[in-house]
């Protein structure tokens, strides 16, 4: 951890060699919140402006580190974004730098949520909130749609046709006809994934992960 | 005990929802509607409707807004920490055994294997949507906002957040009863 951080300190001083700690945080702050605010269809799509806010903006971390940091976020489940924003602003400003490009990256977007969700219920008996309301059913509908083919085709130039169809039919039994908990499938198959031994690296990357 | 109940809906989709934010949706909702029965597909369809339409990461926004509903602030807060810690300090923490995983096939396989699981979660809620809607605004009124919804987003490529306006204002005017 102390290499890490030792190599990471020459960019901040060559960007601007006497940085308060306040600017530091403050800059922090600035940059994941433009990536919060800017980024439209949820995390992943954030990538490239967390990229261009760390990597060209600010210079917190080079091309590479960045690559780095992006693989190893995806080695842990759970929200893309709001781990690059903890895991840089803990880099460069310690716990506080974590919690505060968190904040930064998911409140001010949390905030707009709770007032429009919360003043849209408070007319929920008008009629006409109602229509609105029923309208953007079928239209979420096609957004679940469209973000269903995608994950289909993912899977299928990964696993092929075959794979993929017997995974998607697997699912459909356990998880509509036999009742299963998803969390349950899906934990299944991390492990499955997981033990699985690594034929094809055998011949890339020999050694590896042995 | 509410505050318990908020962490484990939005824990447990945090946990597992492997490839970011969206692969975490269906497992809320199973939390939200079918476990917890906090709220119905319709209302879960508004609050992700909104979502989409907002800027930022998706999961950290239902869990905000959902745990405000559900627990006010304190609600708010332990949804939002659910959702987000326990990944990012397992990052921080075992950020030395992480390294060592980042360029294995294991990970690639892990975020591959359960994608098309992902997908039939993201189909039977996309279908439960379709069927709510037809059984509120008809048939016709159904098909028509999922063929021009669809030719706006992908054909288009119109913004979904001018989509979803379009939506509202549509369902304001002819199916709010103004017409």
């Amino acid at each position: 951890m102390e290499s890490r951080k030792e190599a990471l300190e020459p960019t901040i001083k060559n960007r601007s060699p006497k940085l308060s700690l306040p600017q530091k945080q403050g800059q922090l702050f600035w940059a994941f919140f433009k990536v919060g605010m800017l980024g439209y269809g949820g995390g992943p799509s954030s990538i490239p402006l967390v990229h261009k806010e760390v990597v060209e903006n600010y210079k917190w971390m080079n091309d590479d580190e960045f690559g780095d940091t992006l693989a190893l976020a995806n080695t842990l489940p759970g929200p893309i974004a709001t781990k690059m924003a903890g895991y840089i602003g803990y880099k460069v400003g310690g716990i506080t730098g974590l919690i505060n490009a968190v904040a930064a990256t998911i409140i001010p977007t949390i905030f707009l949520m709770v007032i429009l969700l919360t003043s849209l219920s408070t007319f929920k008996d008008q009629q006409w909130v109602a229509g609105m309301a029923q309208a953007v059913v079928p239209v979420v509908g096609v957004m679940l749609a469209v973000l269903t083919w995608q994950f289909f085709s993912k899977a299928k130039g990964g696993l092929g046709w075959t794979g993929s169809i017997i995974l998607v039919l697997a699912s459909i039994m356990a998880i509509e006809f036999l009742g299963i908990h998803p969390g349950v499938v899906i934990f299944v198959l991390l492990v499955a994934a997981f033990i699985k031994k690594d034929k094809e690296a055998g011949n890339e990357k020999s050694g590896e992960t042995s | 005990m509410i505050y318990w109940q908020i962490f484990l809906a939005f824990f447990i989709p945090g946990i597992l929802g492997y490839g970011g934010g969206p692969a975490s949706i269906p497992l809320v909702e199973n939390e939200v509607v079918d476990r917890f029965g906090w709220m119905n597909v319709n209302e879960f369809s508004e609050v992700l409707a909104m979502g989409n339409a907002l800027p930022g990461p998706i999961a950290t926004k239902m869990a905000g807004y959902i745990g405000f509903e559900q627990g006010g602030v304190l609600g708010a807060i332990v949804g939002v920490f659910a959702t987000v810690a326990p990944s990012l300090i397992l990052m921080v923490v075992l950020l030395g055994i992480l390294y060592k995983f980042k360029d294995s096939p294991k990970v690639k396989r892990m975020t591959l294997f359960i994608r098309p699981t992902i997908a039939v979660l993201l189909g039977v809620m996309a279908y439960e949507f379709f069927k709510s809607s037809y059984e509120g605004a008809g048939l016709l009124q159904t098909a028509f906002l999922i063929v021009a919804s669809y030719l706006l987003l992908e054909r288009f490529k119109v913004h979904p957040a001018f989509v979803i306006m379009g939506a509202l204002g549509y369902g304001a005017v002819f199916l709010g009863g103004i017409i």
